[in-house]
């Protein structure tokens, strides 16, 4: 852990955090609001990347804890007029309680048959969504009456500190004991338990800790947005990017999984003048670097430095 | 009445559910692979049945050709572009390949989702149907063509059980599901016995497709509930295991099909993704799967 200070790792996250801190001085309303999404899609993918990178679970299903998130603190203002920040941590909360309820059957099963769970939860809850209309604003979607702030900078400020702190948290966890023997069980789980460590304790800690994170951006990020509908929050193309950034990022790295997320909004803006064809090449560009890179951006660049 | 007309609608969807879980869970069977990006094959297929009736004016038989045809071109495009270098690359853990073929064939198929939106836009297409009118049941008027899909699908399905149990080049298929080692020390190229399954699969995938395309039609927004459709009745069923395959189907399609009229069209895939739960937790191996 100690070392971490000393490394190189740490000194350009340093520099990029202090040069992203600065920008709202120089750069235009909209490219700061493009970033701000991508920030709380950062954290979306880092606390995808602890459950699939350490706890080796394949998640299809990050969404369904981010959409609680979203729709419990929406709901919670726009129906009963709670203040945001109650709300907020109310959906962080209801998040942590949907992966709890969503890891118990989850956990009893592996590989493919967790990942179809995790997407069949996806899809109840989008459906349920639909049904309850009056409740969630069904398709439309709901109107969020409060805001976290009018003004482009403050909201930077804001996804930009949370980004940070979640992947302070958050990797420091992967560093850890803890994240030691998470990883230990993904890879191979009967040697981890004949070890003496509890996996089922374990990957349920990491169901939770991935699940409250993932709550809280949500809920920041329908007050951010002033709406909270399906398509931003619910839909599985949601949960595909979310993990293709992440598995873009470099998994295992969760901080890789943050310049994945910020790498994949950006560049789909960038890509914009192309039109449709925007979402082929951001496709293409991940397939690549999956089959020829399957370490990811800082997944390539950690291992050449332990080789030299 | 209603009882009657519920059987044939659920027969006809549930036979073509059948129809694409069994390549789907054939190609996992053989090889381990489960691919994700099955729906956007079905929809290529469709698309393509469609584009060579209405846009280069072929009659109704050469489009649905056309359309399988291309299906297992890109079903033999899968294999080799995205999951061959996967499964050889020296690069990715042995444990983690099932993942990274999961994670590669959903962006394939969000490629190929999207060049269709971009050559043939996001409108649902009807792939013409190959035999018109319509044929009256004990009183239900049914379009010929539902009877003409679900007799397809139980032929196709029949024409596959007998290659795979009856002839040579399934046997061998069957020989490298139960232990792909044995088979090479007996001197089968496991390449080739691969190239044969993703083409089988390719076919019935675009057969799927374009009955699909006839029966409800299609469009790129069908890519992913397809996929979902496919992947759930194969692990309801059982991952692997071709009959419990083809019973999954039949309980997803009656169960859809039941709830849409009986309650409401909006409720339709509810109470099978509930289902698909309860089977998840009960029984983690799907009906009749092997752990």
């Amino acid at each position: 852990m100690m070392s971490f200070f000393k490394s190189p790792l740490f000194g350009i996250s340093l520099i990029l955090v202090i040069i992203a801190a600065t920008l709202p001085w120089y750069v235009s309303g909209y490219i700061l609001g493009l970033l701000t999404v991508a920030y709380y899609f950062g954290v979306f993918a880092m606390s995808w990347d602890l459950l699939f990178g350490f706890a080796g679970e394949v998640n299809f299903g990050p969404t369904f804890l981010i959409g609680t998130g979203a729709y419990t603190a929406g709901i919670l203002n726009n129906h009963f007029g709670l203040p945001m920040y109650p709300c907020i941590a109310l959906g962080a909360l209801g998040a942590v309680i949907a992966g709890f309820v969503l890891a118990l059957p989850a956990l009893r099963v592996r590989g493919p048959y967790f990942g179809l769970t995790t997407l069949v939860a996806v899809l109840i809850l989008q459906s349920f969504i639909v049904v309850f209309a009056d409740l969630t604003g069904g398709e439309i979607g709901l109107t969020i009456p409060d805001v976290l702030s009018i003004d482009a900078g403050v909201n930077y400020w804001i996804a930009l500190s949370f980004m940070v702190i979640s992947a302070a948290i958050l990797f420091g966890l992967s560093q850890s004991p803890v994240g030691l023997v998470l990883q230990a069980s993904g890879q191979d789980p009967v040697q981890a338990g004949a070890l003496g460590f509890n996996i089922v304790k374990h990957k349920l800690a990491a169901f939770i800790v991935s699940a409250f994170f993932s709550g809280l951006s949500g809920a920041l990020l329908v007050f951010y947005f002033g709406t909270a509908s399906v398509g931003t929050v619910v839909d599985i193309a949601v949960g595909v990017q979310v993990i293709v950034a992440a598995v873009l990022g470099g998994r295992r790295t969760v901080l890789g999984a943050a310049l994945g997320a910020i790498f994949l909004i950006v560049a789909g803006e960038f890509l914009r003048p192309t039109g449709e064809l925007a979402t082929f090449i951001v496709s293409a560009v991940a397939l690549v670097v999956i089959l020829f890179f399957p370490g990811g951006f800082l997944g390539s660049v950690l291992s050449r430095e332990a080789r030299s | 009445m209603l009882a009657l007309q519920i059987l044939i609608d659920g027969f006809a969807i549930s036979a073509l559910y059948a129809l694409g879980a069994t390549g789907f869970t054939l190609i996992f069977g053989v090889s381990g692979v489960l691919n994700l990006s099955h729906g956007a094959i079905m929809v290529a297929a469709a698309v393509a049945a469609w584009a060579a009736a209405s846009v280069f004016h072929l009659d109704s038989y050469s489009g649905a050709l056309v359309g399988v045809a291309i299906a297992a071109v890109l079903s033999l495009l899968t294999y080799f572009t995205v999951v061959q270098p996967i499964q050889r690359s020296n690069k990715i853990p042995n444990e983690e390949k099932e993942i990274f073929v999961l994670t590669a064939t959903l962006l394939w198929g969000i490629m190929i989702q999207e060049a269709i939106a971009y050559f043939f836009t996001n409108n649902a297409k009807t792939v013409l149907p190959i035999i018109e009118g319509v044929v009256r049941i004990a009183g239900i008027r049914t379009p010929a063509n539902t009877l003409f899909t679900a007799a397809v699908c139980c032929l196709v399905i029949a024409l596959l059980w007998i290659l795979v149990n009856r002839t040579r080049t399934g046997k061998v298929v069957l020989a490298a599901s139960m232990n792909p080692r044995g088979v090479t020390i007996l001197g089968f190229e496991l390449t080739n016995v691969y190239v044969v399954v993703w083409i089988i699969y390719g076919v019935l995938a675009g057969i799927a497709g374009v009955l699909l395309g006839m029966f409800l039609g299609v469009s790129s927004y069908s890519v992913g509930p397809l996929t979902a459709s496919a992947f759930s009745i194969v692990v309801l069923g059982g991952l692997g295991s071709v009959s419990g395959s083809l019973i999954a189907a039949f309980v997803v399609g009656y169960l859809e099909t039941f709830t849409a009229y009986m309650i409401s069209p909006a409720y339709r895939s509810i109470p099978a993704l509930l289902l698909l739960v309860i089977v998840m937790y009960i029984r983690p191996q799907g009906l009749l799967g092997r752990r």
